[in-house]
């Protein structure tokens, strides 16, 4: 476990370390390839606590990525005309705060998850997978065929929302925002697995029906699991939206849900920095993979393919060299 | 009610595309189970197969016999080399290993035959339209789509109920271990399951894609439907696909048909016609939650 901490905390200074360079230097586009890096790993904390520690395999988490991109996007783009978002049951007005906005998008994608969740839960296994899959490609559809914020072309707003005290459209400093989120979100996640709640989730997951002979009931560890893991997702969903300044349906789409999942699996399922570790490496690929050859995600495959079949831990599994310890 | 049938119609055709694709899924699944991201690969394969040898031979026909052959090769190949490593892993590991491999196919495909899509003709024997009873028109290739449906539903239930393959299939399903120790040369049974659900994927790429157009990607909306198809159906049941692949079929049609209309009368303005073919989009997945409800185990699926 010491070790895995101190891993955790190296690979949190590379990605700080290679910011601070990049500043010095001058290198704008790094530090937004950080910054996204940082965003995609935030994603995967939250799918890694249902996969990881919950053994929820949900392949429907791009869902509630952009539910938190979308409620951004609105909110921004009704402040930006000075327009009311809604009207009834009350008045809610749009905003370009950060702060007001991230709760709302956690708020909306917490929702979703619970619906869905208490749905998909109902299955297990297999079924989990494909339904949850579903409800995402049910939402992705919706976000299409919903002309009024854009449809399939998705929705931009001209200004970065804003933080106070901060200039958020200079990189370091929205990268500073994305950063400290995850630094919580990473706290918040290995409170949460220390705790009654992540013992009890665990050992759901471990054994179901020993589980509940000791008086412990699956089904609800799981639904909170799940909402707590969508929150946080929708909550990396809201920063991708301002990073980009822009939301589509493509952040709902089932190969966002793929690629957060990949996140997971590619740096260590259950392990904290997992993730995190999983996201640079896969940004770092798309990167230099991508000046390789035009048709990078197969190359991109091909290595994902490799790691499935000969390092089952991920990356963190094979730097401890130890299997996987979920 | 000229509109109706034919729309019922179109939802009949649809949903016999959509069994195709669902019927290997759920052996697969059921026989080995594995969960297969990558059948909608195998679905482009056959279409791709169909467009480049019907446009180098000429032969329409020629084309469906090389979707079937070329969707099943790719099948067993894959089976050989990496989902036969996967059986014994978890939900995940399948998951992430498949992911991988459409990754790799539709780099693939686009590396061989570039972004742009390939259109087929049809032979003059499956062009036009024929009168139906009651004077609707409607195109005889899509009719041809609902019989061929109907002719591998058929065939697929005399396989597996009726020829020792399927027995031995219906065996590897409720026991592996004791199948293999009776001497039945399981890897190679899995390696012919997987083949035959490959090749009526391929199948339905074709005609789907002589229908609309042949391009990359075009199977992933496909595979996601299955899904659907299969989660209503119950996992593992041929008679399941075939239900579920009809009412998915029906409803999606019938509901982005109708409800926009049904929608435009009830409220007022210009949003009912998106409200309503925004619900319409839902449709089916509506219907899935409602299915997971009452029964999570699909109609014809069987707990545990």
């Amino acid at each position: 476990m010491a070790r895995e901490t101190l891993l955790t905390l190296a690979i949190m200074a590379a990605l700080l370390g290679t910011v601070i360079v990049a500043q010095m230097m001058g290198e704008g586009f790094v530090i937004t390839l950080a910054t996204k890096a940082t965003i995609f790993a935030l994603a995967g904390v939250g799918l890694n606590l249902a996969l990881g520690y919950g053994g929820l395999v949900s392949f429907g988490h791009a869902a509630f990525f952009g539910i938190g991109g979308y409620v951004t996007g609105i909110l921004a783009s009704h402040a930006g005309a000075g327009t009311a978002v809604a009207t009834l049951p009350f008045t809610l007005m749009g905003s370009n705060q950060m702060l007001g906005i991230w709760p709302m998008a956690m708020l909306a994608a917490g929702a979703a998850a619970l619906l869905i969740g208490a749905l998909s839960l109902r299955t297990s296994g297999v079924y989990f997978i494909m339904v949850t899959l579903a409800f995402a490609q049910m939402l992705s559809y919706f976000a299409i065929s919903w002309p009024r914020y854009g449809g399939e072309d998705g929705l931009s707003f001209y200004v970065r929302n804003s933080f106070p005290g901060l200039n958020t459209l200079v990189p370091v400093q929205y990268f500073a925002i994305c950063m400290a989120l995850l630094v919580l979100a990473l706290i918040a996640s290995s409170v949460i697995v220390r705790s009654r709640f992540g013992l009890a989730l665990q050992a759901a997951r471990q054994n179901d029906q020993r589980a509940a002979a000791v008086g412990i009931r699956p089904y609800a560890l799981r639904l909170v699991a799940f909402v707590i893991s969508a929150m946080i997702t929708g909550l990396a969903g809201s920063l991708y939206a301002d990073l980009n300044r822009f939301v589509s349906p493509a952040m709902m789409s089932w190969h966002m849900s793929g690629e957060i999942m990949v996140f997971v699996i590619l740096g260590g399922v259950g392990r904290l920095a997992g993730p995190v570790a999983g996201a640079v490496v896969f940004i770092l690929l798309e990167h230099l993979l991508g000046g390789v050859s035009e048709y990078w995600k197969a190359l991109l495959g091909l290595l994902l393919l490799a790691i499935v079949l000969f390092a089952p831990g991920g990356l963190i599994g094979l730097a401890l060299r130890r299997d996987r310890h979920v | 009610m000229v509109l109706f049938i034919e729309q019922a119609l179109n939802g009949l055709q649809y949903g016999m595309m959509l069994f195709l694709m669902a019927a290997g899924l759920t052996l697969v699944f059921g026989v080995m189970g594995l969960i297969n991201l990558a059948h909608g690969s195998l679905y482009t394969v056959g279409a791709f197969a169909c467009a480049w040898v019907a446009a180098a031979t000429g032969s329409f026909f020629l084309g469906l016999v090389a979707s079937l052959v070329a969707a099943a090769a790719a099948g067993a190949l894959v089976e050989v080399v990496v989902i036969r490593r996967l059986y014994h892993r978890d939900h995940l590991d399948q998951v992430l290993a498949t992911f991988a491999l459409i990754l790799v196919f539709s780099e693939g495909t686009r590396w061989l035959f570039g972004s742009f899509p390939l259109y087929l003709t049809l032979p003059p024997l499956l062009a036009g339209a024929v009168t139906l009873p009651g004077g609707v028109q409607y195109p005889l290739f899509r009719l041809a789509i609902i019989g061929i449906g109907a002719v591998v539903a058929l065939g697929l239930f005399f396989l597996i109920n009726r020829t020792r393959l399927g027995i031995r299939i219906r065996a590897g399903e409720a026991d592996r271990e004791m199948i293999a120790a009776l001497g039945v040369d399981i890897e190679r049974l899995y390696t012919i399951v997987f083949a035959l659900g490959a090749a009526l994927a391929g199948l339905a790429g074709a005609l789907v894609g002589t229908i609309q157009s042949v391009q990359v990607g075009m199977g992933e909306p496909v595979l996601i439907l299955a899904f659907v198809v299969i989660i209503i159906g119950g996992i593992g049941s041929i008679k399941g696909a075939l239900i579920g692949a009809l009412l998915v079929g029906m409803t999606d049609v019938l509901g982005k048909a109708l409800l926009p209309g049904l929608f435009a009368r009830v409220m007022a303005g210009s949003d009912a016609a998106t409200v309503g073919s925004a619900v319409a989009s839902m449709l089916i997945y509506i219907l899935m939650a409602l299915v997971l409800l009452v029964r999570p185990q699909g109609l014809y699926g069987q707990r545990g």
